[in-house]
């Protein structure tokens, strides 16, 4: 019994968005703006490498000639990137080495987010790397995953300790010349999550990161890269918050994963970013980069995305199936309500033979809300056999809001095998009576429903996970109805 | 005081009257049958009494236990005990049963003040509710209503009612389009749920179901009005005479 949608408190309190608040604590920050000084900055700040600061560089110098893309549907007005930070990070001396070390501000945070870090650290099951800002604060249950051969650590401690996996690996899948988010991530990145999973070895935990954005006016360049070798398995979450600020914040990540012959890599992410108020003041631009090699045969990567937040999401978690027989799979619920924008989908493209690919999208609608379903499925001429199939389903709740499916089929090669199923609906009013005869409250009976429209896609997430997912599904939806 | 008072009801759907004065008693404990042709107005009572939106009461009173129903919301009334199993049952995609049932149970238990059940516990309250009606739990693990058949949404209205306890409870034509088996686990759920602090509002349009659930009290209902009222011989001779004279009384 996976799937309980369990009676929310925040309901009936009204909360509309609980993780707004502030922590305070002493930043240090690098000077506003970017220049190739702030890069620098960055880099040093970091003790890097000289081929990293090359590389960045490598990128701000490209970046300053491209042009943001415009083709989504969304809209917003220019982006002044002088006008912010670059990095941010808690004032300390040096890295924590433990948790003892951490700022007890911090930790409080954490806890108020509901990730009890000391709690992790003996409850089995979870291993959580946190990044407050830009730098990762704490890595819970290392030493487990070290004696197994796990690396799960910061990305800035990764470039320290593991640099020929990093070098190796970083930008192999997301090139820092990919897009104009992606290459200013590779120039500004400021922290991330490195995971290595050597052959044949299966992680026995979820491996888990909190991203939180607190300083004002500060962008969040977060970078992960997760790497499988052969036989391997690693499911991995993502959660996000942010504290309520009229302006609006820059979230660009960068995500890369590999996955060599027969291993696995299961990524899921809730994304509850501030989604600004009901007049669409505030909350978090998400425009992030998200993209998944499978290298060798029969592997496999699973995205699973429930966003919840931000006032603009513009993400397409894709994978790219070069391994013989490699399986790409990407689920998503994205929920949109008052003002937000979804601009979102999944790209699965088909190089080697055999390859599979299968989508499910749920696209939920309230409010003067706006949802994209953006995917392309291409089969490259050498994917002999390659199939696909894609399922995109929009709720729409009210009659203000909007819901766009916009797939594109690209197929190269004749015994493909790709399908499309596509359906748009209301919640009925015959639906919401049933609930309501039963004793639920309207707010509680939309929850349900839509919590039913994607229990597909949130039975793919972990149980610990999914249980918080719902509870977000129905406070995202708050004030849709009546 | 009867649990249900319904005194002079009026109301329209899109401005046209649709029941036109119905006044009804319906005491704890008793069951009281309604019947009448298609179109005479039965769906339309059970939804103004569960609170439906969409229906204009012009005039008359409602009261329940001794308040005003017609004040309260749809979810209200049900949390106070109020039950109507539907003519047509509505699916809900992707929701378990027992997802469904246990919050429905546990939102009448918060307004009761009374803890809410966890999973565990509210497994043990199916298990003893099947057996008392003699009714397999096989539905509750499938979503609400999707893909059962006819007669299994009738039963599964009729197992829903168990578990909710409701005190007055309103079947709206729990008998259509079943065959003379589903009739009969239907009927013996609802017998089973007979009990002294119960009301039951017994919707039909065929005297069929009341050979087994034998009601206190039978009222004609045509066009929008209680055309006669009787004991349960009333449903015989309808049976006989069906619903002509009583079309004819109301037009006049
Ligand atoms: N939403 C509606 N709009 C207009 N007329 C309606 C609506 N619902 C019911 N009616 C009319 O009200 C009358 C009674 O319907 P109903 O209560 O469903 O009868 P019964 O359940 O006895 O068959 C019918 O004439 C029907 O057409
Ligand atoms: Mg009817």
């Amino acid at each position: 019994m996976a799937m309980e949608t369990k009676t929310v408190e925040e309901l009936a309190t009204g909360e509309a968005y609980k993780y707004g608040f502030v922590t305070d604590i002493e930043m240090e920050r690098a000077p506003k703006g970017l220049s190739e000084d702030t890069v620098r900055f960055i880099s040093a700040k970091k003790e890097e490498p000289d081929w990293l600061l090359e590389w960045r560089l490598r990128a701000f110098r490209m970046w300053k000639t491209m042009a943001e893309p415009t083709w989504a549907k969304v809209t917003y007005p220019p982006i002044d990137y002088q006008d912010a930070y670059y990095f941010a990070a808690p004032k300390t001396k040096e890295g924590p080495k433990s948790l003892d070390e951490v700022d007890p501000e911090l930790l409080a945070t954490y806890e108020k987010l509901g990730i009890p870090l000391q709690e992790q650290e003996m409850l089995a099951g979870v291993a959580v790397d946190a990044v407050f800002d830009s730098v990762s604060v704490a890595t819970t249950y290392k030493k487990k995953l070290e004696e197994m051969g796990i690396v799960f650590c910061a990305m800035s401690e990764a470039v320290q300790k593991y640099p020929d996996l990093v070098r190796q690996y970083l930008g192999s899948v997301v090139p820092y010349s990919d897009n104009f988010f992606a290459t200013l991530n590779s120039a500004v990145f400021s922290d991330g999550t490195f995971v290595f999973v050597p052959k044949g070895v299966r992680c026995p935990m979820e491996l888990s990161t909190y991203f939180r954005i607190n300083a004002a006016q500060t962008g969040q360049f977060e970078r992960t890269l997760i790497v499988a070798e052969a036989g391997s398995y690693v499911s991995y979450l993502e959660g996000c918050t942010a504290p309520m600020r009229d302006e609006n914040q820059l979230h660009a990540a960068v995500v890369e994963l590999v996955t060599l012959d027969d291993a696995e890599i299961k990524y899921s992410t809730v994304q509850n970013w501030y989604p600004g108020d009901a007049e669409g003041k505030g909350g978090i631009y998400n425009f992030v980069t998200k993209r998944g090699a499978c290298r060798g045969r029969n592997s496999k990567i699973l995205w699973t995305q429930v966003e919840t937040g931000s006032a603009i999401t513009w993400k397409y978690p894709s994978c790219i199936l070069q391994g013989e027989g490699s399986v790409g799979e990407f689920y998503s619920v994205a929920i949109t309500n008052n003002r937000q924008q979804a601009d979102t989908g999944t790209k699965m493209i088909h190089i080697g033979k055999g390859t599979s690919s299968r989508i499910i999208a749920k696209g939920i609608s309230a409010g003067r809300a706006d949802s994209t379903y953006r995917g392309l499925v291409r089969i490259q001429p050498k994917a002999e056999g390659a199939r696909n199939y894609t399922q995109c389903d929009s709720l729409l709740i009210g009659d203000q809001c909007g819901a766009h499916t916009v797939p594109y089929i690209e197929s190269r090669n004749p015994t493909a095998n790709v399908e499309h199923e596509a359906t748009t609906s209301k919640i009925s009013e015959d639906q919401l009576f049933y609930c309501l005869q039963r004793g639920l409250s309207e707010e509680e009976a939309v929850s349900l429903i839509v919590n039913g429209f994607c229990r597909e896609v949130l039975q793919t997430l972990p149980m610990e996970f999914a249980v918080e997912a719902q509870k977000l599904v129905g406070i995202s939806l708050e004030g849709s109805v009546g | 005081m009867a649990l249900l008072e319904i005194q002079d009801l009026h109301v329209e759907v899109a401005g046209k009257e649709i029941l036109r004065g119905i006044s009804l008693d319906v005491e704890a404990g008793k069951v009281h049958a309604i019947m009448g042709p298609n179109g005479s107005g039965k769906s339309t009572l059970s939804h103004v009494l569960a609170g439906r939106s969409g229906y204009d009461v012009t005039g008359g009173s409602v009261r329940y236990d001794g308040s005003d129903l017609l004040q309260m919301n749809a979810d209200e009334r049900a949390r106070k005990g109020v039950f109507l199993a539907f003519q047509y049952p509505v699916e809900i995609p992707g929701v378990t049963t027992t997802t469904f049932l246990r919050q429905a149970l546990n939102a009448g238990r918060r307004e009761r003040g009374e803890p809410e059940l966890d999973a565990m516990e509210f497994v043990k309250v199916i298990r003893r509710k099947t057996k008392e009606l003699g009714i397999t739990d096989d539905l509750l693990k499938r979503p609400v209503n999707v893909g059962f058949s006819g007669g299994e949404k009738k039963r599964n209205e009729i197992l829903q009612m168990a578990i909710l306890e409701p005190r007055l409870a309103v079947l709206d034509e729990t008998d259509s389009g079943l065959d003379i088996d589903a009739l009969k686990v239907v009927s013996d759920g609802i017998n089973a749920q007979r009990s002294d602090d119960r009301g039951v509002l017994l919707i039909t349009h065929y005297q069929r179901l009341l050979d087994y659930v034998v009601p206190d009290r039978v009222h004609v209902l045509a066009q929008g009005c209680i055309v006669k009222s009787g004991g349960k011989e009333l449903a015989l001779e309808l049976e006989k005479s069906g619903y002509a004279e009583f079309l004819d009384a109301a037009a006049a």
